[in-house]
């Protein structure tokens, strides 16, 4: 018999730290694998951001920098602009990039910085224990939201993907999820185009990948899969916002 | 002939590979714990499986190797 699947090389043997059921396990399987299959683990280095995926350079078998909260891509922009051969990507969630790092997240985008961003929306905030996010949807019960989001008092969720795609500098924005093994793989090619991208000096490549928290949505990792797809799919399409090169104007 | 092999002490038995399996031959062991103190996957039945690595590819902890 032959091995048809194992772990991806560029994923070090260091057990994950993530609650049963994470589906971060998945993301970081998926970026490594696209990163072994398009060779370049020796010249790519990783940004972590703030929040669960704070530990993921003990994941990854390339460079890791540990970036302060919010400032991943600010910090992926210098190593890209210094340099430019080497891979850059930042693998950050929704309190980092769409809340404290909006300001980074825009202007990364919309300079065109040639960079490949992960980001991981999973509706809530997961390391600090489940408080409301920007990303939280209208009537989501979170911790500092016991009687669900109030749109009235919080405002409504952001759509990041759909913003950014409006900026020129985006040559990439895409959502995904990894709901099912269909969706996987879709999540996988569009991970991989992203860090293609790059390569070709196309610019700014984000991919949304729809998450689960099955701790602090306070239900079982299968039922979180549920409830991602009845709930957070419905709120957050998913699809191709933006695919082409900088300075593309969206149609 | 397939088969999975589940590295057990890094399952943390989510039962997402159950969940994902087609032929439904993938059950926590119940009569054991690993370190961590998760009941892990095992595959019930090998004769049946075909070796789709659907459960290989849902699983969070890449803890599941599939041969065909």
């Amino acid at each position: 018999m032959a091995v048809v699947f194992k772990k991806p090389s560029t994923l070090t043997d260091a057990p994950l730290h993530y609650c049963p059921g994470c589906t971060h396990g998945i993301i970081h399987r998926l970026v490594a694998e696209a990163i072994e299959e398009l060779g370049v683990e020796g010249k790519t280095v990783g940004v972590a951001s703030v929040g669960c995926s704070v530990m993921c350079y003990d994941y990854f078998s390339c460079d890791m920098v540990q970036a302060p909260h919010g400032r991943a891509q600010a910090v992926a922009t210098g190593l890209k602009r210094a340099r430019p051969e080497n891979v850059i990507f930042t693998y950050q969630g929704d309190g980092d990039l769409a809340a404290i790092g909006t300001a980074e997240t825009v202007h990364a985008a919309t300079r065109g910085e040639n960079i490949t961003v992960i980001f991981v929306n999973n509706a809530i905030y997961g390391m600090t224990g489940g408080q409301m996010a920007p990303t939280s949807l209208p009537n989501q019960v979170t911790q500092t939201t016991p009687y669900g989001r109030d749109v009235n008092l919080a405002g409504y969720p952001v759509r990041v993907c759909e913003m950014l795609s409006t900026l020129d500098g985006v040559a990439l924005a895409q959502r995904v999820t990894v709901d099912c093994v269909k969706n996987v793989n879709i999540a996988k090619k569009a991970i991989k185009k992203a860090f293609q991208n790059q390569i070709e000096g196309k610019g700014y490549s984000i991919v949304e990948v729809l998450s689960t928290c099955p701790t602090n949505w306070g239900m079982s990792p299968v039922d979180a899969l549920d409830w991602l797809r009845e709930n957070m799919i419905p709120y957050y399409p998913l699809g191709v916002f933006k695919d082409g090169t900088k300075g593309d104007r969206l149609k | 002939m397939a088969r999975i092999i589940v590295d057990e002490k890094v399952c943390k038995g989510c039962s997402m590979c159950i969940n994902a399996c087609p032929k439904k031959i993938i059950a926590l062991a119940k009569d054991r714990l690993n370190a961590k103190g998760y009941h892990p996957a095992q595959l019930i039945d090998e004769a049946a499986c075909v070796g789709c690595a659907a459960c290989a590819t849902m699983c969070p902890d890449t803890a599941i190797t599939v041969e065909r």
